[in-house]
């Protein structure tokens, strides 16, 4: 018999999961899961899409099952437990994809000659701002090397020049998603006091100097 | 040992210039992420909402990722549900 839940209250879903799950409403919801995991994953996977989705959907059952204390009725419990499928399933594809590839050390390029920061597609290049904006990216680059820690200008290199993700850097550091955002959130802010600092100017003249606005 | 490229640079410096003091990291973007994207399908304007999350969102591509594939995912469901 299938359980008409799937459009239930969250209360609803709640009551036929705890403390003993119904297998109907279990079963419902790892039908809903699955879809979701499917079209979500289509574009996203080569492989066989049906069976990685039936297996992020397993994993995701059991971890709501364990988190349902955590479920605070601010959406719908079907959108957030979706939610947790979806993290399981593109967590573990970030994985797959990136294990193979090392975090890069970097270094200062001494010269900064092959700094081309020209706006070739300018119809009317204005030599004085290109000099600037030349200018500019070389302070930053110099206080990159200056002002972060290695650990600060490898994640943020590692994120930006080779677009891991901030989650993969993050294992890759031994560290955490949220903790690794707080360290290049302090970089950033570091940077940002300091070239204000260096220049003169406060962030947004820099911004229009840069962007030519 | 690699060399900054010039495109990293300006992006690196266009981030750092629109660095702002409260911006939120990942563990509260996945919180409020659910709240976001069922903002967004039902036609409300979830960036204004919850300005702090897009934000998010535009500096973490496995944030943003995630979001994409959760916006993808309800909207087949909410689809298969309208045909039932």
């Amino acid at each position: 018999m299938k359980a008409n839940v799937a459009l239930g209250t969250n209360q609803e879903w709640l009551q036929a999961l705890r403390p003993v799950p119904s297998a109907e409403a279990l079963e419902e919801l790892r039908a809903i899961l699955l879809r979701g995991l499917r079209a979500a994953l289509a574009d996203r996977v080569d492989g066989d899409v049906d069976a990685l989705s039936e297996d992020f959907a397993q994993e995701a059952l059991l971890r709501i099952l364990n988190s349902l204390d955590t479920f605070r009725g601010e959406s719908r419990f079907t959108t957030w437990a979706q939610k947790i499928a979806i993290h399981i399933a593109l967590s573990e594809l970030r994985r797959r994809r990136w294990k193979d590839i090392p975090l890069q050390t970097f270094t200062e390029n001494a010269d900064g000659e092959e700094l081309t920061p020209a706006v070739l597609t300018d119809p009317q290049p204005q030599p004085d701002r290109i000099a600037a904006q030349k200018e500019l990216l070389r302070t930053v680059e110099l206080l990159v090397f200056e002002e972060l820690t290695d650990r600060q200008r490898t994640a943020m290199l590692a994120i930006l020049q080779d677009g891991i993700p901030l989650q993969e850097v993050a294992e890759r550091m031994d560290t955490n998603p949220n903790a690794l955002y707080k360290l290049l959130h302090d970089a950033r802010q570091r940077l940002k006091r300091r070239l204000e600092e260096t220049t003169g100017l406060s962030a947004q003249e820099l911004l229009a100097t840069f962007e030519g606005q | 040992m690699a060399r900054i490229q010039t495109e990293t640079l300006k992006e690196l410096l266009r981030r750092v210039l629109r660095t702002r003091p409260d911006e939120i990291g990942c563990e509260t973007c996945y919180e409020k992420l659910d709240q976001f994207v069922e903002m967004e399908l039902k036609g409300k304007d979830a960036a204004e909402a919850l300005p702090l999350l897009k934000r998010h969102m535009e500096l973490c591509s496995g944030c943003s990722e995630e979001y994409a594939a959760l916006l993808t995912a309800l909207s087949q469901i909410e689809s298969d549900q309208s045909l039932t």
